[in-house]
């Protein structure tokens, strides 16, 4: 398991990288964590010839706050939004989602742009994206431009990215105050990814749903936002029949993969018991 | 006496002899990575060799063209079969008494078979050779499901065996058969059955797995041209085995083959045999006349390199209305992959799979065993237990408790009515062994005891109330496992490796300052060896085991010994090294005899020297009688103080344990979760309590893992689906439970300290514990026999066919 | 393939080296500096045994290329001994507590247990089993390395270790 031959590159700027990307056209790679990468290169599954490292830039780097939105450079480890107060009193599902991703070490490496840019389905972070409508700007041959998460997903593997392209940085609107929220993740192990899992943020008011977005991870080739489920919670107080029809609404939308985590039908049923389980919990967080 | 003379319970701990938690000696290297792993070893000029592997479970291999991967950088050799072939080492012997292809000739018979070995400078070079050699491949139509290996229609895998009608253990009943072994009173049990009040009858699988130690399977060979020899450094279980191996099929001469067993990353059975990988790397070395490193991958052990269990146990238990039970039955399809390289004593097809009388008095008993080849990886290893005793354990184990189930009696009671009495040992069981002794009633009674067993039960006849009123969505299942291991492979009447008896071996060395050097025939691999075998020494002779050094693994230096898996090393080594012992205390006490100008009579042994009966004041010290052994020996007598000691076992040990497992499932998910998890082990006589309660944990983990999800699966294509740590389930801290640890002490009476071995016990009783936890909290709603792994999925589809989840 | 130069501190020594850019961290650290302690279990970043500590972060050395640690400051577990010599609290608690059997995930455990408890001086046994979940152990079972690591936690935090009741 020894990756193929390639050559290396560490841009300072991010002018630099995306010189170079687009210059390298299609044998090039942008190298994050690597955690993704790494792994599909020791298998030979990826075979870039140009390495294209993103640590020298700076740019790349940081969480900051800009009025109410929060903004996540693309190179944010995991790790750092663990321990970023910011994140911890802003978006707060963000610490609860990075916490179940992979294990400790992975977390010092892996970064939330290439979480959430890589178009995998298993990975955690897409599906918090789209509820909580964050913006992914992302930088290229053709300048700058910001995408909506929820247009970005196109199929596994395939976004909105151009090539050439790369994240830069994610802006994620503050859920307002009060909020409550909660990332349901089954999974068979530490490491694994979920078998199904779900995001919930939602308000109440009079001890019914105000507002509810809710998505779902890998359990479809995209990450899901359950509008019908979140339609149905809105306006009710969470009772069984509620909770019951928003999951059968989530169910309704998902198409996951059978494979080592279980059948279909499995993930599709834990899939809605993460639905319920997540509404309630975050019910129960919401002021 | 002054206020310095230590007392009698100083001088015992000074020892830190048997019964001591003495903390490891290996520690002081491995907590400093300065452990030596195969793979640490580094020689002039070392090439790498690395694999190609089919793709394909089943095919035909129509061409393999080298010429690009010969263009690599780096690059100095691809091996194929037809290089083999040249020195008569296409195919290999197995351990069974199948042989099995070193390089696809021909065919390949299973997934990641080998296929072309690549010769390079270094790693990186050989992993860019594999994917430049090009193979062309004719699929053929795969045989992955054992049921249907024996179907007329069958694809025929084992071409080699054309027109062979017979095997290494008789007759072949179809061209995918290998074997059927037979034990038992067919008759009798036949009789036993018709006239039994009550019978259960139920297919019992126990999933195929893989030992998966956290090192590969890795060795370097060097070949010196001038001289002949070659050394081989190798992740051996077995260096001595692997050896005489060695020099009979390259047909070296076995004094210019040396094999050393450097530090190993656990072993579980994964290295006991003899693998592709070691052949190549010597013929590349032999080739090449440089050394050559062979490692493997994670994703080439899971696949490749053996695996565990895949039995499919169809089993019948007789008894009468009350409980009691006349007669055992059992049938079992043995998928053995595409060679038979099941690594048991040799007259053993299915092991000692006749231990599966398990720890009850069946009057009769009759057992069968048909073992078909696969296009799956060949293996059949005793992964964490004696050959196939857990498959046995878990068999008895999972059937008495459907008995228990049918009869509507707790299954602790059923087994309290069935067990071996105390006076019964030693006993004789219907299908052929003598256990040696045991007190199963007081054993299942501490268990019960400890945890409230009646407690438990009634909490949960509670919870099963409260789910059928539709209060909460959890079942909480207790599972009980008491077993019976046979271990200790074993005495020469009826074990051996190709011929080689199954004994064991010490020898022990004195030095003039009262410290000594020890070594065995075994091979640690985490048991913590160089710790127990000193403390053996320490008692037994009275010198300090911080002054022993034991040494294992280089076959130039160690005595012949047969290896450490099956839990043998303490019951047949452990005794070498007491009676190796007392060769050394026989002639200290000649030797202090003559110092102290008695009789030997008149002495005896008081902890650490001998003092003269009756006169306390006469004492000579175990370190000054090995200064006295190379100066002033007794007239006539050689001087020096060494020992050898070969043992050869008069029986097995059988090792006993009663486990409780008490686990709660959310049936909406199928998620469970292990609330408690209590085993009492009783393993005789215990060296080191420290390292037993270390031995019950990891045991136990495997267990776990194995019970809730650890599979190798393959595809309806024979694809493997579960190659690698994301899938195999390898639990981590997380996952894995608490442990409760207990004991008993039964010694073994033939075993010279009472010994009896523990490494296994907890992985043989473990996953009995676990599954019947499982079957036990679905059992309320219906259900007899749930398959393993028990994971997450599979138990949703139980509570779902139970009709527990809409 | 052209060779690129790197240069580190690696348990406080300067060292360099020239590799190829795939060369991976784990086989700079264990052919290059020949320092074997740093062991390779899985190749698929799960099992742990690679862990070094690279600029105050855990990472697992398999998935990581040397040249990304170019100028960076890393400890193996070969620098974790006491400067006389003498085991640290971290080894000698493994040792104590029998954290540890065939010695092969140790390394790693070690090195991922240091940087737990710099960041969490006094993890509770949840926390200690949430931050060593990079890390496979196939003999132990566990219990004895969360003890270990208990055990060294106090050590370091100059207070009384009690052991878990069993």
């Amino acid at each position: 398991m020894i990756p193929g031959p390639f050559s290396y590159h560490r841009p300072a700027t991010l002018a630099g990288a995306v010189k170079l990307l687009a210059d390298l056209g299609d044998d090039a790679r942008p190298l994050a964590g690597g955690h993704s990468l790494v792994p599909m290169m020791k298998l030979r599954l990826a075979t870039p010839t140009h390495l294209v490292d993103l640590h020298g830039v700076a740019d790349l780097k940081g969480i900051s706050r800009d009025g109410d939105t929060i903004v996540i450079g693309a190179m944010t480890t995991q790790h750092e939004l663990l321990t970023s107060g910011d994140i911890r009193q802003s978006l707060p599902i963000l610490q609860e989602a990075a916490a179940l991703i992979a294990d400790p070490q992975v977390r010092y490496l892996g970064t939330i742009g290439g979480n959430v840019a890589n178009g995998d389905p298993g990975n955690d972070m897409p599906a918090l994206m789209i509820v909580l409508g964050a913006n992914f700007r992302l930088s290229g041959p053709g300048g700058e431009r910001e995408v909506a998460a929820s247009e970005f997903y196109q199929g596994a593997y395939f976004t909105a990215l151009e090539p050439g392209e790369i994240l830069t940085s994610i802006s994620i609107p503050v859920p307002p105050a009060g909020h409550g929220y909660a990332y349901e993740k089954l999974k068979r192990k530490v490491g694994d990814y979920a078998t199904a899992a779900a995001a919930v943020v939602l308000t109440m008011a009079g001890g019914k749903v105000a507002t509810c977005a809710i998505g779902l991870t890998n359990l479809h080739e995209t990450p899901l936002l359950a509008t019908d489920a979140a339609n149905a919670a809105i306006g009710s107080n969470l009772d069984a029949a509620t909770l019951k029809q928003a999951a059968s609404a989530a169910e309704a939308i998902m198409a996951p993969a059978a494979d080592a985590r279980g059948p279909v039908e499995y993930r599709k049923h834990v899939g809605g018991i993460m639905v319920m389980r997540a509404l309630q919990r975050a019910a129960g967080r919401a002021a | 006496m002054n206020d310095m003379t230590p007392t009698r319970e100083q001088r015992t701990a000074a020892l830190e002899g048997m019964g001591c938690k003495r903390k490891r000696v290996e520690d002081i290297r491995f907590t400093q990575g300065k452990g030596n792993y195969v793979d640490d070893v580094k020689l002039p000029g070392m090439l790498h060799g690395d694999f190609v592997r089919s793709p394909h479970a089943h095919a035909r291999v129509k061409a393999i063209k080298t010429e690009e991967a010969l263009k690599v950088p780096g690059v100095l050799a691809v091996i194929t079969a037809e290089t083999l072939k040249t020195v008569n080492l296409a195919w290999m012997p197995t351990l069974a008494g199948d042989v099995q292809m070193v390089l696809a000739d021909g065919k390949v018979l299973f997934q990641n078979q080998e296929v072309a070995f690549v010769v390079a400078t270094d790693r990186y070079a050989a992993d860019d050779g594999i994917n430049k050699v090009e193979v062309e491949y004719e699929p053929l139509p795969p045989l992955v499901d054992p049921f249907k290996a024996m179907d007329h229609n069958a694809p025929v895998l084992r071409e080699d065996l054309a027109g062979k009608t017979t095997g290494a253990h008789g007759p072949r009943k179809h061209h995918n058969h290998i074997f059927e072994w037979t034990v038992g009173d067919k008759d009798l049990t036949d009789a036993a059955f018709r006239r039994a009040e009550v019978t259960i009858k139920e297919m019992i699988s126990y999933h195929r797995t893989h030992p998966s130690p956290l090192e590969t399977c890795q060795c370097v060979c060097s070949f010196d041209k001038v001289k002949g020899e070659l050394t081989i450094w190798g992740t051996f279980q077995a260096p001595h085995v692997i050896r005489t191996v060695v020099s009979l099929i390259a047909k070296l001469p076995e004094q210019k083959i040396h094999v050393i067993a450097p530090d190993i990353g656990g072993g579980f059975g994964n290295k006991v045999g003899a693998y592709p990988g070691y052949i190549c790397a010597a013929v590349a070395s032999i080739v090449t006349g440089k050394p050559v490193k062979w490692v493997e991958d994670r994703i080439e052990n899971l696949t490749a390199t053996s695996f565990a269990r895949d039995y499919h146990m169809t089993t019948e238990i007789a008894a009468t209305k009350e409980g009691k039970v006349t007669g055992l039955r059992v049938h079992v399809l043995a998928d053995h992959g595409a060679f038979d390289a099941c690594a048991d004593p040799s007259k053993w097809p299915a092991g000692f799979f006749n231990i599966v009388t398990g720890s009850y008095d069946f009057p009769t008993a009759h057992l069968t065993v048909d073992g078909v080849y696969t296009n799956k990886a060949p293996g059949g290893v005793a992964y964490r237990c004696s050959f196939r005793v857990t498959e046995a354990a878990y068999c008895i184990e999972r059937a008495m408790d459907i008995l228990a189930q049918k009869l509507g009696m707790d299954p602790a009671e059923l087994r309290l009515k069935n067990f071996i009495k105390p006076e019964q040992f030693p006993y004789h069981s219907a299908l052929g062994w003598e256990y040696d002794s045991g007190d199963y009633h007081t054993a299942m009674r501490k268990m019960m005891e400890t945890t409230d067993y009646a407690a438990l039960r009634k909490e949960q006849a509670d919870k099963r109330a409260a789910f059928k009123r539709g209060e909460t969505r959890e079942i909480m299942g207790l599972g009980v496992s008491f077993f019976t291991e046979i271990v200790g492979a074993g005495p020469s009447k009826n074990c051996d490796i190709l011929g080689i008896a199954m004994f064991d071996s010490c020898e022990i060395r004195m030095h003039p300052t009262g410290a000594g050097i020890a070594r065995m025939g075994t091979k640690s691999q985490g048991q913590g060896h160089e710790t127990t075998w000193a403390q053996i020494i320490a008692t037994e002779i009275g010198i300090p085991a911080d002054n022993i050094m034991v040494e294992e693994g280089n076959t130039d230096t160690a005595p012949y010994g047969l290896g450490t898996y099956g839990s043998r090393s303490t019951p047949v080594a452990g005794a070498a090294i007491a009676m190796a012992a007392r060769k050394i205390k026989a002639k200290a006490q000649m030797i202090a005899a003559y110092k102290l100008e008695v009789h030997e009579d008149d002495l005896e042994f008081d902890i650490d020297g001998f003092r003269v009966k009756g006169l306390p004041e006469k004492f000579m010290s175990m370190k000054d009688i090995c200064w006295a052994a190379y100066n002033s020996v007794p007239p006539g007598m050689e001087p020096g103080l060494e020992a050898v000691s070969y043992y050869d076992p008069p029986n097995m040990t059988y090792p006993f344990g009663a486990y409780l497992c008490v686990m709660d499932i959310d049936v909406d998910t199928g998620v469970y979760k292990v609330r408690r998890f209590y085993a009492l082990d009783d393993c005789g006589t215990r060296i080191n309590p420290m390292i037993i309660e270390g031995q019950v944990h990891g045991g136990l983990t495997e267990a776990f893992a194995i019970a809730m999800g650890q599979e190798i699966r393959y595809d309806d294509t024979g694809n493997v689906v579960t190659g690698s740590f994301m899938d195999f389930f390898m639990p981590t801290m997380v996952e894995t439970p608490h442990w409760e640890t207990d004991f008993t002490v039964t010694p073994s009476p033939h075993h010279p300290i009472g010994a009896k071995g523990v490494g296994e016990s907890p992985n043989v009783g473990g996953v009995p514990a676990f599954s019947n936890a499982v079957n036990d909290a679905f059992s309320f709603l219906g259900s007899t026999h749930i398959q393993m792994p028990h994971d997450f999925w599979r138990n949703w589809k139980a509570a779902k066919t139970l009709g527990a989840v809409a | 393939m052209a060779k690129t130069h790197v240069t580190m501190k690696v348990n406080g020594a300067e060292v360099e080296g020239l590799v190829e850019p795939r060369t991976l961290l784990v086989h700079f650290i264990r052919e290059n500096l020949q320092l074997t302690g740093t062991h390779v279990g899985c190749e698929t970043t799960h099992c742990g045994a690679c862990t070094v500590d690279l600029d105050g972060m855990s990472v697992k050395s398999c998935t990581v290329f040397a040249v990304q640690a170019d100028g960076s400051e890393i400890t193996t577990v070969e620098g974790m001994a006491n400067p006389d010599g003498s085991l640290s609290a971290l080894q000698e608690g493994f040792r104590m507590m029998h954290g540890l059997q065939c010695g092969f995930c140790t390394p790693g455990m070690i090195m991922r247990a240091h940087r737990l408890l710099q960041e969490n001086p006094s993890p509770s046994e949840q926390d200690i089993r949430m931050g060593m979940s990079g890390n496979l152990c196939r003999c132990t079972g566990y219990q004895n390395i969360v003890r270990a690591i208990q055990y060294a936690a106090a050590k370091l935090n100059n207070v009384e270790f009690k052991e878990a009741a069993e």
